[in-house]
């Protein structure tokens, strides 16, 4: 159990079933007056956004989340399907949690799943991943500008833009932070 | 404290990366210094005398929401009050202190939990006197520190030479909050009400004293002549800060002990520590005379003429001490 006083930016707390996280936090008191502690909190399912007061006396329950790595398994049109590689239990995330991160999940990625309970609501992809080009116009033979670059499509669906000399059917290693290309890989 | 891999290559030793940010706040430091250096003069030029109180002891006023340290067998000071009151029964009648204060829990952008207070009693004298000196003092510090008779704080401009505003706490309930104060308002609402929509308007241009509190929230003060559920205590703000709170103090000690037994029934109530009962004290308060008192908060003074968004800025040292306490 937590106390008003345990609040901090980044404690992830739960309130009536939902885990929320500090993202905001203010101590304050009127002179001879009792303390109030705010705090905004973001809902880690719905993502909005809410303000909320907390006396000294109040208690609050430590959100049960954990953080499991898990392997990417397939996508089957509705749920991204996760396997703990230690209990060979399978997870089902929805489709938005998710969202653009599925341009970088490929079959056996490993990531770090958070999990409410037993229910994915967040994943965390390694710093990067190997994909392979799927599509790519051969570079120009002679063009020698350093920074020259051309679109390339990769077996996630997702554009990044490579140096002229990497072509279709070879792997790249891209940052699933920024999106970009950081080198090539013999496979 | 980390330290911070500079030397080794010179031969000199690491110098700890604290001590660059020590060095980085000396203009805040030196200000703070001149505004404590300026306070000390003021007083002294009008008869006070500086006293000082201990800062350990055994019974702290019992105040149903300021929780003192625990040390030894007894506690760190939250206020030199229960000694300042002594001196004065013992007729001293201009008495002023700029002293550490501790309070457990209170850490937060204007709360430290250990922090500088001024506190100043005239005998013989009500709270028209207390705003009078405060008044004279803000603008005797703001023009000896900063060379005018304004301030900005956080992108308000404050002129503290310019008549200050008076509003009582019930027209600032109904100006701000668009609320009626009862006579014995609920006092999780009216905390929350004053800090969250009273207390950011007040200060904006000239500093403003609110007055006339409800009586419950006043233990140590006395009633507003005629209004008996209304005590007469001021605090002043500047910018939305709160700097100062002073009354006319209680002498009138059956009342004094009664409204003290109610401060520990209710701390007793919140499982808070309950402290050795301030017999020392209380002998005194029939042997003090009519007087008031107030106390501002240096670290506060300072932020505002610094325009240091956190008290810790103008701090030196600023302790982890968040929550610990």
């Amino acid at each position: 159990m937590y106390e008003a006083s345990d609040l901090k930016k980044g404690l992830k707390i739960q309130i009536d079933g939902e885990p929320y996280i500090v993202t905001d936090f203010e101590f304050t008191k009127p002179g001879k007056g009792a303390a109030i502690y705010w705090a905004r909190l973001r809902n880690m399912l719905t993502g909005a956004s809410i303000e909320r007061s907390f006396r000294s006396n109040d208690k609050f329950e430590e959100a049960d989340l954990t953080a499991v790595p898990m392997e990417y398994l397939y996508f089957d049109g509705h749920h991204y399907c996760f396997m703990n590689p230690q209990t060979f239990e399978h997870h089902l995330a929805e489709e938005q949690v998710i969202g653009e991160k599925k341009g970088f999940l490929v079959e056996n990625t490993p990531v770090d799943v958070l999990l409410f309970g037993d229910r994915i609501i967040d994943v965390t992809l390694p710093p990067s991943v190997v994909l392979k080009i799927v599509r790519s116009e051969p570079g120009v033979r002679g063009d020698t500008a350093t920074n020259a670059t051309k679109p390339a499509e990769l077996e996630t669906g997702i554009t990044v833009q490579v140096p002229l000399f990497v072509n279709e059917g070879e792997y790249i290693r891209v940052d699933t932070r920024t999106g970009e290309y950081i080198e090539r890989v013999k496979k | 404290m980390s330290v911070v891999g500079r030397g080794g290559a010179g031969g000199e030793p690491a110098r700890p990366e604290g001590l660059a940010a020590l060095a980085a706040r000396r203009e805040r430091l030196e200000r703070r210094a001149h505004v404590i250096q300026a306070v000390r003069a003021f007083f002294h030029a009008r008869g006070f005398l500086e006293v000082e109180t201990p800062l350990w002891m055994r019974a702290p006023l019992p105040e149903r929401y300021i929780d003192a340290i625990p040390c030894g067998r007894g506690f760190l000071a939250t206020s030199p009050e229960p000694h300042m009151k002594q001196l004065l029964a013992a007729g001293y009648e201009r008495i002023f202190q700029i002293s550490k204060c501790f309070r457990a829990g209170e850490a937060g952008r204007l709360h430290h939990p250990e922090f500088t207070m001024l506190e100043w009693y005239r005998a013989h004298a009500g709270s028209a006197a207390l705003v009078e000196d405060v008044q004279t003092l803000v603008r005797y510090v703001c023009r000896k520190v900063l060379g005018t008779g304004e301030l900005t704080y956080q992108g308000r401009r404050v002129d503290v030479e310019g008549a200050w505003e008076y509003v009582s706490v019930d027209e600032a309930f109904a100006r701000y909050a668009c609320a009626e104060l009862r006579a014995e308002p609920d006092q999780a609402w009216f905390d929350e009400t004053l800090v969250r929509q009273i207390e950011p308007q007040l200060g904006l241009e000239v500093p403003t004293i609110i007055s006339g509190y409800p009586r419950a929230f006043c233990p140590m003060a006395r009633a507003l002549p005629g209004v008996p559920e209304r005590a007469d205590r001021c605090e002043v703000y500047i910018a939305g800060v709160e700097l100062a709170n002073g009354c006319a103090e209680q002498t009138d000690v059956a009342e004094q002990e009664a409204a003290l037994r109610r401060e520990r029934e209710i701390r007793g109530a919140r499982g808070a520590h309950v402290y050795a009962w301030p017999s020392a004290f209380l002998a005194a308060v029939p042997y003090m005379p009519p007087c008031a008192g107030m106390a501002l908060g240096v670290d506060r003074l300072v932020m505002l003429l610094c325009d240091a968004p956190r008290i810790s800025d103008v701090m030196a040292f600023c302790e982890e001490w968040y929550n610990s306490a």
